[in-house]
């Protein structure tokens, strides 16, 4: 073995691989979590526990089809309620996802190489729970199909100038992007997996998935190439997304929606719940799989840094959007200002407030960003605030608008609880699979990180 | 037996009932009860485990919480069960006798060819003139008769929802004794041998008790049995009665007189406590349309001041109001009638009042024989003399007022005719109650306790004809089921005289008798239809030979010429008027009042009232204690908290409303609710109040308490915020300013507004609006508007609107497609108020349109923004992108799709709307295409006023108007280009095709700083 | 015994770094047509073994612009050709509001075309293939790095090659059977 400081990349920082690991070690230690690991009991439970909230899910939703949106607490003028601010809320936390995957690769930030895979896995279940909310929240949701364009009876098609179209094609785009992404990344590992399965019908199953990948020179050199290619094409993609769904209200003439600050800042919230979902995941992980060395103090610090920096843009967009609010000096902006300070729901702006900008500050300073625990706490509380930031911006605005006489009030029913609960606990079963079935660490990216792999270069 | 084969029958002509698991259950149940009962055994049911049970199999656990039992959706669940509407869709059929359309008739009828025939409709003895469109045969929607001198075309909200009563499910289907079935034959045999004895006795044993009938052909035969039966007597009552009215001309012209107004040529209008611009008035539409005519500023304004106690939309439209108690009016009535030299013995209490009567007396002075003093029917008679003296001094009689015969066929007291019946009903002197139509046993006084004398009274034969099987008919061995307006023969006179055949539409739905035929029993006219002895009637008063072409003309005309009274001259009698006792300042008064939705509460079981939002309040489906701000803030009472109100022992509990502009010390309440048999849809609902109503004093009287006790009810009020102040600033969304300010500055209410041509887009090819042979716009004019409702009753009925129950009204989800905004200005307990209907704008530049992802919302060429609904998804976008919230959005099924009546009362020509769909105004595209299509055929263009949308020809008052923009000869046109008018939040950019008319006022310079509003 | 064709010859080495400085050899010793197999991607790998050229970029840009163009003409034929009306007043050729997905579709395309365009040209999925009947050669998803020498090589002689291979030192050396 070389001396350690070879594999850290500069500073006294912690490394992004403890030393001592080989090749196959690393293989053998990742690859053992999906192989030869067994079930254990906390797996159970957790798995057990987002089960049963899956199945609240779909006993919610089969109700809501059979008599009708109304049990909700939509009405008019709220028209959208939870449904919109699960969905905006999902498909944020979704973003940090691609943002490590692909952002950092360009950016060649070695460290994205122990948790992109889990990130992106994130990516994809949040999504997932993100799209239900648009096909559920419909008066008749049998119909969802008609906001694609497919040749109809009717000889009508979509209006692309609603935002809600861009939705369905920015989503369903993000969606399959991050896909192939995840599953491009999984093809070595699978055929890792595959070479090391004792189970025959295993090593059969990673075999078939595998694609008989050998890795040749050749398909090394086209699948960088790919893989880059499709990160070049996943940094706006991740962009380009979060700005569409902010349309939705910055397209709209409503006072506190009609806002150009609001693409800028729904990215960075976005990638702000987005991080702290994958802090809120990856500290259980590490310590439950004993992977300190693969994500180790060194990523926790970094993804904190990313939420200060992303929390301190969301900011700057709340400072702006009440701002201007006074500074237009148009009455209705106005007035949603005042309603959010004073107005029936201000309890929940200042508890955003805190949240979003208060709370996560603490981050400033290394000592606490190293302690786990108070960054698994951070990132809980991120993940309300920005769940309240939504809430802020679909019920406060819709609630009183231009006509006094058609002010009103929203209250969520048990129904609207149970949705947004029960897609919590699919995520969670979805992602506690995953693990079992998946080397939630890219094995072989791993190993480009030991000094071994560097010695090429240093000739 | 018979009711099981009914529900074989039943289940045919419904297939998708079998479906619902649970309606065996029900019918089961059902079966063991007779069919007659079922729907008190329904009530009874609703009680039941197996029904909760169904409940909730049919809604899933929890639905309940938001479904309130009785909400139409709620009860159409089990609506199925109906065991006598068997078949019901199949069996309209057009009465046997000739009617006559109202339009040339076609070759046959034609699907979608709607015909017209007159009728009319009468709420405590007035008739309203109406117009009733009939698709097929089957009735479809109520308008005014705009050839009728008292209608001109408008009606109010309960003529036209009326129309609901008729296809009431839960009407009355059987003649019944002791609540099983019998029939009209076995009624007979019954009742035959019972009269007999009464011959011998001169009928000393009969008692006939009838609501306020101004039918000629009833009071005739009412003469014919009463020389029949010279012993017999005649009672007549109704809960809101005139008898004040009677009394007050009684006192000063020793005669009972009816009382006309001509505000066509009043300048000056002083009410006092009238209410002379709401629905039940007497004259109501006529009175509208004139006031409303002399609203134009351009014009010759008239000025209209408002001395009343509970707040009123004729308060609201008062140039000046002086808020008092109801108590204290009559005060000021003398102190009026003393400064214009009668000894009225009365001077004015406090300087506000002084100030306001000084200036009142000098425009009535300025103006003899032009103003006019109108005195509210509830004001006791004292009050009413005051008022035909005031107007005798002035010398309006004549010119502003008109004296006629009495409309009314028996003006007698009516209370102390109740009184009078039940004495002798306790007194045992009565063999035979007829109690035809009404509902004593739930409405009389209290202190009458009419129920109890029912009751307990053994009163061998106690017979009750009405729509419902309701509280009286309970107590009544006999009930017959009685024919809708619609459904029989009959004749009515309008306010001033002008007799009304009413025609019916379409054959009893359930063989139903009308008071007619009974009565012809009575006055041994044998057995007679309706259509025969209303016929017979007029041909004896009808001298000519030509009765066959009068018949016919007064049918097709809907009134009968020259049968309007003619003025007549009477003369005071008395001059001097009893003095008023003290009235206690300190002790706090309480009003009975009418309800503007459901009137007595007989129309608490039609959904279109209940869920009407009151005028002022914007209250569905309740009806709280009214009281003032201050009182409010005295009290530490909050609206929606519940009181005890006592009243002279009798205690009752309700919640409150905080009314602006009500008088302090003095609480409102509302009659007709608290039912406890109305039917699935008004049973339970809000709080009797006849039970503190005492027959001594049956409308105010001052020494209740309130007690707060700490508990409170959800109410359900239609409108979020009644004010256009936001701590922030105003919204200009009402605009408004005094005659001077208007003559200084006509263009006061253009506020800042893109031009037309400012966008950055290039024209539509194709959409250049002004090449269109039409544009389609509207114009109100919120001078002319009274806050009637008219418009939403039409609205609702012409575009099949569906009712949403009281719980879905709490949680914002009505459905009303035009909804009249009240909006308050300035100090709570003396605002400024205004009315403001809204539609859908037909924005040029929609912003719902831009945002709908399937285009189920776009517009037309004509400038119409069309909702489509087979293609909506139900994003629910386009309502949260439309700044004037005028979308409304079927949350759940609102719409009753099992009941076969409602079925046979929907406009075929309008879509019934289902669950997940967007819906909104659409100015009535349906009335436009059939217009359209007449017009090519006939190879010519729409002629302005030919077209109306259902609100504009609803209108009394003629604040609607809509048209061709593109024709500049159109009235719509011509308002548009009016410096008053403005377009709502025009400053969108979104070009709305529908714009107001600014209010101006014409307040008295004398009282300007009154008029001034913080 | 039975003679199988010969599809190779395989060397195993232990690092990268011999890995690549064998591939290296090989090439300069004439012999073009090999391969080399690693656990993870070694850029100077495929230089070694002289394959310059992905064709991965080429298929990824034919794809977005195909994207591009199929979004903005799919939004413009609905809109303008198919089914004009008016929709709150804009023009039936709403550019502005077509770029979204445009870009989105453009997106989509190109990412689908990086994705099977690589799996194409590396003849993915391919459940068979010599290799992988040297048992040894499970290694290499693990830590271990093979050199092969196809005997379609012009170059390739049974004996001759073997040495060559020997002299470079390799873990050990087995002949692929095809």
């Amino acid at each position: 073995m070389d001396d350690p400081p070879q594999v850290t990349s500069g500073g006294g920082r912690a490394p992004v691989i403890e030393p001592g690991y080989t090749f196959a070690t690393i293989t053998d230690k990742i690859s053992s979590i999906v192989l030869t690991r067994p079930v254990s009991n906390g797996w159970l439970v957790g798995f057990g526990i987002g089960f049963l909230l899956t199945m609240m899910l779909l006993y919610a939703i089969g109700y809501l089809f059979l008599r009708g949106v109304g049990i909700w607490g939509v009405n008019i003028p709220v028209g959208w309620g939870f449904a919109i601010v699960n969905f905006v809320w999902w498909i944020g936390i979704g973003h940090a996802g691609t943002l490590i995957s692909a952002i950092l690769l360009l950016l060649r930030q070695e460290w994205r190489n122990s948790i992109n895979r889990f990130a992106e896995a994130m990516t994809l279940f949040a999504v997932a729970c993100a799209g239900m909310f648009p096909v559920l929240h419909l008066g008749r949701p049998w119909l969802a199909y008609w906001l694609f364009p497919y040749p109809n009876s009717m000889n009508y098609w979509p209006q692309f100038r609603s935002p809600l179209v861009w939705d369905v094609f920015a989503v369903s785009t993000y969606f399959t992007i991050s896909l192939v992404f995840w599953f491009i990344g999984l093809i070595p590992d699978l055929a890792t997996l595959r070479d090391r399965a004792e189970n025959r019908w295993a090593a059969i199953i990673y075999g078939i998935l595998a694609m008989g990948w050998r890795g040749s020179a050749r398909h090394w050199k086209r699948y960088e190439m790919a893989y880059l290619l499709l990160a070049g094409l996943a940094t706006p993609l991740v962009l380009s997304v979060h700005t569409v769904v902010s349309f939705d209200f910055a397209i709209a003439i409503l006072p506190g929606w009609h806002t150009t600050i609001f693409p800028p800042y729904f990215v960075a919230g976005a990638i702000y719940s987005g991080f702290a979902m994958v802090l809120m995941l990856a500290i259980p992980i590490r310590k439950f799989y004993g992977l300190e060395d693969f994500i180790t103090q060194r990523h926790l610090e970094n993804s904190a840094k990313v939420m200060l920096a992303t929390g301190l843009i969301v900011g700057y967009g709340y400072a702006m959007e009440a701002f201007m609010n006074w500074y237009g000096g148009n009455h209705y902006d106005n007035y949603l200002l005042w309603n959010r300070l004073h107005g029936p729901y201000a309890p929940l702006y200042y508890a955003l407030l805190l949240c979003n900008l208060g709370f996560p500050q603490v981050l400033w300073f290394r000592k606490w960003r190293t302690n786990p625990g108070l960054l698994f706490l951070v990132s809980f509380v991120v993940l309300v605030g920005m769940w309240l930031e939504r809430f802020i911006i679909v019920v406060v605005s819709l609630h009183r608008d231009f006509l006094t006489s058609s002010w009103g009030m929203y209250y969520p029913t048990k129904w609207d609880w149970m949705t947004f609960v029960g897609t919590i606990g699919f995520f969670m079963a979805a992602f506690l699979l995953f693990i079992r079935i998946l080397p939630m660490i890219s094995i072989f990216e791993m190993r480009t990180l030991l000094p071994e792999a560097k010695e090429v270069k240093a000739e | 037996m018979e009711e099981l084969s009914k529900q074989q029958h039943h289940e045919e002509a419904c297939p998708g009932k079998k479906k619902k698991l649970d309606l065996a259950t029900v019918l089961a149940k059902i079966a063991d009860t007779k069919g007659p009962e079922y729907w008190r055994s329904l009530e009874e049911l609703a009680g039941s485990e197996e029904f909760q049970e169904m409940l909730h199999r049919e809604f899933p656990k929890g639905a309940s919480e938001w479904l309130d039992p009785v909400s139409r959706r709620g009860f159409l669940k089990w609506m199925g069960a109906s065991l006598a509407l068997a078949g019901m869709t199949a069996c309209t059929k057009q009465p046997l006798e000739p009617i006559v359309p109202y339009v040339k008739q076609p070759e046959e009828v034609v699907p979608g060819r709607p015909l017209f025939y007159a009728t009319a409709f009468s709420l405590g003895g007035y008739a309203t003139p109406l117009l009733v469109e009939s698709h097929l045969g089957r009735p479809t929607k109520i308008e005014g008769n705009d050839q009728h001198p008292v209608s001109l075309g408008g009606t109010d909200v309960f003529s036209q929802a009326s129309l609901l009563d008729l296809y009431d499910p839960d009407r009355s289907q059987t003649i019944t004794y002791l609540g099983d079935a019998y029939s009209w034959t076995s009624f007979l045999a019954a009742f035959h041998g019972p009269l007999n004895v009464q011959k011998t006795l001169q009928g000393a044993g009969i008692r006939v008790l009838t609501q306020t009938a101004s039918s000629p052909t009833l009071a005739d035969q009412m003469k014919q049995f009463l020389e029949l039966y010279p012993a017999a007597k005649w009672h007549v009552y109704e809960p809101v009665n005139r008898d004040n009215v009677l009394s007050g001309s009684q006192m000063v012209f020793g005669q009972v007189v009816e009382t006309q107004y001509r505000l066509e040529n009043a300048d000056v209008i002083v009410s006092l406590d009238a209410d002379f611009l709401y629905a039940g008035f007497p004259g109501f539409t006529r009175y509208a349309r004139d006031y409303a005519a002399r609203r134009n500023p351009d014009g010759k304004m008239n000025r209209l001041y408002v001395v009343e106690s509970t707040p009123t939309s004729t308060g609201v439209k008062a140039d000046h109001r002086l808020r008092v108690r109801a108590v204290e009016v009559e005060e000021v009535a003398r102190a009026l009638a003393s400064a214009l030299g009668i000894n009225g013995g009365g001077v004015p209490p406090n300087d506000k009042q002084a100030k306001f009567l000084a200036a009142v007396v000098n425009d009535l002075r300025a103006r003899r024989g032009t103003g006019v003093v109108i005195v509210g029917d509830h004001q006791p008679p004292v009050v009413h003399a005051l008022g035909h003296a005031i107007n005798q001094a002035l010398g309006n009689v004549g010119r502003t007022v008109v004296y006629t015969d009495p409309v009314d066929a028996k003006p007698i007291n009516q209370i102390e005719s109740l009184r009078d019946l039940v004495g002798d009903m306790r007194g045992g002197k009565v063999d035979m109650l007829l109690i035809l139509g009404g509902n004593p046993a739930y409405d009389a006084p209290a202190d009458l306790d009419f129920a109890d004398a029912l009751k307990n009274t053994k009163i061998p034969l106690r017979m009750h004809l009405g729509l419902h099987q309701n509280e009286t008919a309970e107590l009544c061995q006999w009930h017959i089921n009685e024919a809708h307006y619609l459904e029989a023969w009959g004749d009515a006179r309008a306010y001033d005289g002008t007799v009304s055949i009413v025609q019916p539409l379409i054959a009893p739905l359930y063989a139903g008798k009308s008071i007619y035929e009974l009565m012809a029993l009575l006055a041994g006219q044998a057995e007679a239809t309706g259509y025969q002895l209303v016929r017979t009637y007029w041909q004896k008063q009808h001298s000519g030979a030509d009765f066959e072409m009068f018949w016919r003309k007064s049918l097709h005309d809907g009134w009968i010429e020259g049968s309007a009274y003619q003025p007549r001259q009477v003369d005071l009698k008395a001059a001097d008027f009893p003095v008023a006792g003290q009235i206690d300042a300190k002790a706090i008064e309480i009003n009975f009042r009418r309800d503007p939705s459901i009137w007595d509460g007989r129309f608490s079981n039609n959904g279109w009232l209940q869920e009407l939002p009151k005028p002022l309040t914007k209250m569905t489906w309740d009806n709280p204690v009214l009281i003032s701000p201050a009182m409010a803030d005295r009290l530490g009472l909050q609206k929606e908290d519940v009181v005890e109100l006592e009243l002279q022992g009798k205690k009752l509990t309700a919640p409150v409303w905080v009314q602006a502009g009500h008088p302090d010390n003095s609480v409102s309440v509302f009659l007709g609710y608290g039912r406890s048999r109305a039917g699935r849809t008004g049973t339970g609902f809000g709080f009797n109040m006849y039970a503190l109503r005492n027959s001594a004093i049956p409308w105010f009287t001052t020494g209740v308490s309130i007690r707060k006790t700490g508990d409170t009810y959800k109410l359900a009020t239609t409108q979020g915020y009644q004010t256009m102040e936001t701590p922030i600033g105003s919204r200009p969304l009402v605009r408004e300013a005094s005659l001077e300010e208007y003559r200084k500055d006509p263009s006061f209410a253009k506020e800042e507004e893109p031009k037309p041509d400012f966008t950055l887009y290039p024209q539509l090819p194709g959409f250049a609006y002004d090449q269109n042979p039409y544009a389609w716009g509207m114009a109100i004019d919120m001078n002319a508007c009274l806050g009637c409702n008219n418009c939403m009753v039409a609205c609702q009925s012409e575009n099949n609107v569906p009712v949403v129950g009281k719980d879905q009204t709490v949680r914002g989800r009505h459905m009303h497609w035009l909804r009249v905004d009240t909006y308050y200005r300035g100090d709570r307990n003396a605002p400024q108020a205004f009315f403001q209907p809204v539609p859908c704008m037909q924005c040029e530049n929609a912003p719902c349109e831009v945002v709908c992802p399937v285009g189920a919302t776009v517009h037309s060429t004509e400038g119409l923004n069309d909702m489509v609904y087979n293609r909506c998804v139900g994003t629910r976008y386009c309502s949260n992108n439309c700044p004037y919230k005028v979308r409304r959005f079927n949350f759940l099924r609102f719409q009753d799709w099992e009941t076969p009546q409602y079925k046979m009362m929907r406009n075929p020509n309008v879509t019934v709307r289902s669950r997940g769909v967007m819906e909104k105004c659409t100015y009535c595209v349906q009335r436009i295409t059939q217009h359209r299509v007449d017009a090519e055929r006939e190879d010519r263009k729409i002629a302005d006023g030919e077209l109306q949308t259902a609100c504009q020809q609803s209108c009394p008052a003629n604040a609607i108007v809509f048209g061709n923009i593109n024709d500049p000869n159109s009235r719509v046109a011509k308002l548009k280009a009016s410096s008053r008018n403005y377009g709502l939040l025009a400053d969108l950019n979104t070009h709305p095709r529908t714009t107001y008319l600014a209010e101006v006022r014409n307040p008295n310079p004398e009282l300007e700083e009154k008029a001034e509003h913080s | 015994m039975k003679k199988v064709p010969i599809y190779g010859l395989m060397a195993e080495f232990d690092s990268p770094a011999e890995l690549v400085k064998a591939a290296h050899r090989t090439y300069q010793e004439g012999y073009r047509k090999i391969d080399a197999y690693s656990p993870f991607p070694i850029e100077e790998l495929a230089e070694a073994i002289g394959f310059h050229r992905s064709g991965v970029p080429l298929v990824v840009l034919v794809g977005g612009i195909l994207g591009c163009v199929s979004g903005y003409l799919m939004q413009y034929w609905i809109h303008v050709i198919n089914y004009p009306i008016n929709v709150g007043g804009r023009p039936f050729n709403s550019w502005p509001a077509f770029i979204v997905v445009t870009f989105e579709m453009t997106i989509l395309f190109a990412g689908l075309a990086a994705v099977f365009g690589m799996l194409a040209l590396n003849g993915l999925p391919m459940p068979y293939h010599p290799v992988f009947n040297v048992p040894r050669f499970a290694f290499a998803t693990k830590d271990r790095f093979f050199l092969i020498i196809f005997s379609s090589d012009a170059k390739y002689d049974a004996t001759a090659t073997r040495r060559f291979l020997e002299s470079l030192a390799p873990r050990s050396i087995s002949e692929v059977p095809s």
